[in-house]
């Protein structure tokens, strides 16, 4: 170990936390330039609509008004629409049917908040002011919102997609699936729903858009999770600019949970427009009410599941059909959510030979659905731990034995679903989780919580997740549009400070920290003497972002593999300064030593002596200490873990109270441990968000979003956590085979593992088969009248 | 937001008299929910005027059988109140729930009953314990004083000065907020009086807050949690939305008037 102190696995205090906490973070909106104007985005009132005609000429003689841009300003300019970087193709082997997906509505409104035009002032009041005097005449289609009724609505959202249905995908062999329900001793057939969310991210999206008329080139500030991605898919399609003369900054990032990784037609509309007002930047920063409207949502599925057992509680099979709503459009990354992370993961934590899935997409005159924490993987986690607990309790077995029974035990693990398990022990954590949460003295809680008038429930979540997204080839394979690898420069400093330039992107995650404890780790340098330099296209080169807890399996392991090269070629400087053989070099704690002499010198020392060249052939080893790498998975990384979570429900109100929660994480290699406890606890927090409070709620007659604001949309407080003295963290550890530091994510897992394990405690607690989340007071108190469970 | 003229009076006096010269004026106390449905574009007021600034418009007296609370009195100041405590402590112990920290220490009694928002805390104090509510023109009732959903008897122009409140034997607040909101998704004051006179004010519940008479009788016969619990509350005419069904408001009054005949001191 170079410094016990900073280096991997100690639990360093975050060092970007200090800024932040007291407001010294540099973010989109704390950036004014030079002549700035401010957007404003005129919405549709409308879930679907023509839109007739758009009278802006009042609007654009008041005061203030810089400029006013349409959907037919963007289509003359031949600006392209937004995308969608995911092909999939149906069973029978059509592609997707991608609608259009202009910047700014065109001809269409499809949803209520779809962006109608962009109005430019100099103030906000002006051109909040000059929208309202734009007059837009639509004729109003009918709609629909809800996924379970797109196909048979008269409302099409698409003229390509007339059922709705954007594909229909399936994975697996549905002949020897059907064949093993066929000869099953046992089936559980379930219909579950996951609800759809609303991301929320502490700081809502913003942009500053700007056009230098001297070099013609464009500059996009902007909160993204990857901003390099943005300036490609710019670039390369809707062909604003080519990539040289664009520039894509995500400075400090308030929170993204998926919700910042996709293009968004707000953000392209500003960098476009300043051109046509003489590259004056135009500043957009969304309001919470934008957030809700338009920030791409999360999960949306209606699914069919049934599991087939043998006479011996042995899982045989496993059989989906899955309706996914796409909401308006397809967004960036929105085809892959409900297939490629989704049906992959259909086999948990289990043995299990046959699995068939089938979903079908689906577009609704709703806000876009897309990524959103945990991203298909939350929805396929509900669909086996849901199926798995209730045939355990069909079977009369217990929960945590049933799933031992199922458990894969032997890796690598093959399933039918594509993923190649590298390593797990799924026994240890159902054992440590069991010890932890005391799960043999249950009944005796139980007892005591009856007598308060409460009934007590427990429930289990086994879960796994592929993360560290991915190899690239098999991504590519799979119907991706770019590879998933990741890039990383090491720039030494003569005086032996690093700066590391990554295209991992920082929003919450702690990079400045833990990046920094790989390099102490590595060249025994102070974590306050490196810099992380990210999210800037001018200063790192490439970088495909940060999402699906890749930035630690992928995003470090490349800066792990352009250290090696530090490392080797400082050895080589070293033993030419040392006048020794570079074999006979060892590099430890940040010294280098000559075996066998008392020859040494400090990181600091090589450093310097490699922008110095007096002591070295610089025509044999180059100047300077500088290297970089891409790396590239060979694996997805596969996390996993046991989550028990118990309930008391109050009989006379039906409200849920967390009574107490236990995870346990195989996360492999922690780099630091306090961190990963603070992305399991946040994780957690937003799956029994999901579990118990949250759930989008559009109103089936206008189309309108009920839930707008947080007066509705209930996010999660603290007093909706367990008390943190009955919140117990636990790891277990197999360290993972496909990168050198061992690592797993483990920014997901938490929201992933949450909800079935919340939710199985309510029906067990409850003693009914399901209940809807979120599970509000009034959906457990409604469940219990029909139960007929009262309180006396 | 629109712009507008504000205006911060001294006396009551001055206050009225600048209501009534102003195209569409609104009188302000804390501002915490006229100054949101602003922002919303929901109400756009000529002329705002502020009455915190009135001389000795907040504050908070004391008599044997009476406590009154001026209405510029902020909810901060009710909850911590060492007289309201041993008085009535349900009283503070409520305006302590009424939405959050920085509300509490900027929303006045007087502005939130004037606003008589259907899922307000204070209209079911007011009922709960037979307030009278006093203007600068008149004295009225509790009961009749709260007429619909933002709707009171308030006449045009009219402000509430003072809330005077009977000091019952004992009294208790419960309230089941909202989930996501945190306002009352019902809530219950009740209280008895030295006589044995029951009192239960219901907020949250319907379009207005109300008595639960049935209640209020069942707790004369015996004053027992459970019959309160007991009585089985009509659902018709309560307020029905994505959070709480009738039915389910109706059983809650029936579940927290039990709670606060048990809490009750």
């Amino acid at each position: 170990m170079a410094d016990t102190k900073t280096g991997i696995g100690a639990s360093v205090r975050r060092k970007e936390d200090l800024r932040f906490i007291t407001g010294k973070g540099n973010y989109t909106d704390d950036i004014n330039l030079k002549d700035q104007t401010i957007g404003y985005f005129l919405r549709s009132p409308h879930a679907h609509a023509k839109i007739k005609g758009i009278n802006t000429a009042k609007a654009r003689k008041m005061d203030g008004v810089v400029g006013i841009f349409t959907g037919e300003d963007v289509a003359k300019d031949k600006l392209g629409g937004l995308i969608c970087g995911w092909m999939i193709h149906s069973k029978d082997g059509s592609p997707m049917k991608a609608g259009p997906h202009p910047v700014l509505a065109l001809d269409k409104v499809r949803f209520v908040g779809d962006q109608v035009a962009l109005i430019v002032a100099e103030t906000k009041e002006q051109a909040r002011a000059a929208a309202q005097a734009i007059v837009v005449s639509y004729d109003v289609l009918p709609h629909v919102v809800d996924v379970a009724k797109a196909m048979k609505s008269k409302a099409n959202v698409h003229d390509l997609a007339p059922d709705n249905r954007v594909f229909n995908w399936s994975l697996g062999n549905e002949a020897d699936t059907n064949a093993a329900f066929a000869k099953a001793a046992h089936v559980t057939s379930m219909d579950i729903v996951n609800n759809r969310l609303i991301p929320n991210a502490m700081e809502p999206r913003a942009a500053i858009g700007s056009y230098d008329t001297g070099t013609e080139s464009y500059t996009l500030y902007t909160t993204s999770q990857n901003p390099h991605v943005a300036r490609l898919v710019i670039s390369a399609f809707h062909g604003l600019a080519p990539e040289h003369k664009l520039r894509v900054i995500a400075p400090d990032v308030g929170g993204g949970f998926g919700s910042k990784i996709f293009i968004y037609g707000e953000e392209v509309a500003c960098v476009w427009a300043s051109k046509f007002i003489g590259g004056r930047p135009i500043k957009w920063t969304g309001e919470r009410s934008e957030s809700f409207l338009c920030d791409a949502h999360g999960r949306d599925h209606v699914t069919k599941a049934e599991l087939a057992m043998d006479a011996s509680g042995k899982i045989t099979g496993m059989r989906v059909h899955t309706k996914a709503s796409m909401g308006a459009y397809l967004s960036t990354f929105s085809a892959a959510v409900p297939t490629y992370l989704y049906g992959t993961l259909l086999s948990g934590q289990y043995n299990i030979p046959n699995i068939y899935v089938e979903v079908d997409a689906i577009y609704t005159n709703t806000a876009p659905v897309d990524a959103y924490r945990g991203a298909g993987r939350p929805e396929a986690t509900y669909v086996v731990e849901r199926l798995v607990e209730t045939a355990a309790r069909e079977l009369k077995m217990d929960p945590a034995e049933f799933r031992r029974k199922n458990f894969v035990t032997s890796f690598p693990h093959q399933t039918p679903v594509i993923m190649m398990y590298d390593a797990g022990d799924y026994g240890a954590s159902l054992d440590k989780a069991l010890a932890m949460a005391d799960y043999k003295n249950f009944t005796s809680r139980k007892a005591e919580s009856a007598k308060n008038g409460k009934l007590r429930g427990v429930g289990f979540s086994a879960y796994i997740e592929a993360c560290g997204i991915a190899p690239s080839a098999a991504v590519g394979s799979l119907g991706a549009g770019v590879g998933l690898w990741e890039s990383a420069e090491v720039r030494v400093n003569p005086i032996g400070t690093v700066e590391i330039l990554t295209g991992s992107h920082s929003h919450g995650q702690g990079h400045e920290t833990t990046f920094a404890q790989l390099v102490s780790e590595r060249l025994g340098v102070d974590i306050n003497n490196v810099l992380i330099v990210h999210g800037d296209t001018d200063k790192v080169q490439m970088g495909m972002g940060t999402y699906g807890s890749r930035s630690g399996a992928v995003g470090m392991t490349a800066i792990s593999k352009a250290l090696d090269k530090i490392e080797a070629k400082a050895k080589k400087i070293a033993a030419a300064v040392m006048e020794s053989s570079v074999n006979d070099v060892e590099f430890k704690d940040g010294t280098f030593t000559i075996k066998g002499t008392d020859k040494k010198m400090g990181f600091g020392e090589v450093a310097l002596a490699s922008y110095l060249g007096h002591k070295f052939n610089t025509s044999e080893i180059e100047l300077g200490l500088k290297e970089s790498a891409f790396h590239d998975p060979s694996n997805f990384v596969f996390p996993a873990g046991v989550h028990i979570c118990e309930v008391e429900v109050d009989v006379d109100t039906g409200l849920t109270k967390i009574a107490s929660y236990t995870a346990v994480d195989d996360f492999g290699n922690l780099i630091n441990p306090m961190i990963v406890e603070g992305q399991v606890q946040g994780g957690v927090a937003q799956g029994i968000g999901q579990a118990l409070l949250e759930g989008a709620v559009y109103d089936e007659d206008s189309g309108q979003l009920l839930t707008g604001s947080f007066m509705d949309y209930n996010m999660p407080r603290a007093a909706n956590m367990p008390h943190i003295e009955n919140f117990q963290l636990g790891f277990t550890c197999t360290p993972c085979p496909s990168n050198p530091l061992g690592m797993k994510g483990c920014g997901e897992a938490g929201a992933i593992a949450a909800p079935p394990a919340v939710i199985n405690a309510i029906t067990h607690a409850l003693g009914v088969r399901d209940i809807a989340m979120p599970a509000t007071p009034l959906t457990v108190w409604t469940a219990m009248q029909s139960m007929k469970i009262a309180a006396e | 937001m629109e712009n507008f003229n504000y205006h911060r009076p001294a006396t009551v006096l001055a206050a009225a008299a600048m209501l009534k010269k102003s195209k569409d004026g609104k009188y302000m106390g804390g501002g915490h929910t006229l100054l949101p449905t602003m922002k919303q574009g929901l109400a756009s007021p000529t002329d705002i005027i502020d009455l915190t600034a009135i001389k000795n418009f907040g504050g908070i007296k004391l008599s044997k059988t009476m406590v009154t609370i001026k209405a510029g009195t902020t909810h901060m100041e009710v909850a911590t109140s060492k007289e309201i405590k041993k008085a009535i402590p349900a009283l503070a112990e409520m305006a302590g729930k009424i939405g959050g920290v920085h509300v509490r220490h900027k929303g006045t009694i007087g502005g939130s009953i004037a606003n008589a928002d259907p899922a307000a805390d204070y209209p079911s104090a007011c009922l709960g314990l037979g307030a009278t509510i006093e203007t600068n023109k008149r004295k009225i009732e509790a009961d009749k004083f709260f007429t619909g959903m933002f709707e009171t008897a308030l006449k045009a122009g009219e402000i509430i000065t003072a809330v005077h409140f009977p000091i019952p034997k004992k009294s208790a607040h419960q309230k089941f907020p909202n989930p996501a909101s945190r306002y009352a998704l019902t809530g219950v004051f009740l209280s008895q009086d030295a006589k044995g006179k029951v009192r239960v004010g219901v907020t949250g519940a319907a379009a207005s807050a109300f008595r639960a008479t049935d209640i209020e009788a069942a707790l004369a016969k015996d004053f027992s949690a459970k019959s309160a619990s007991s009585v089985k509350i009509a659902a018709k005419g309560l307020m029905s939305d994505m959070h709480a069904t009738a039915a389910y408001r109706a059983h809650l009054v029936s579940v927290l008037a039990g709670r606060a005949v048990a809490a009750a001191k």
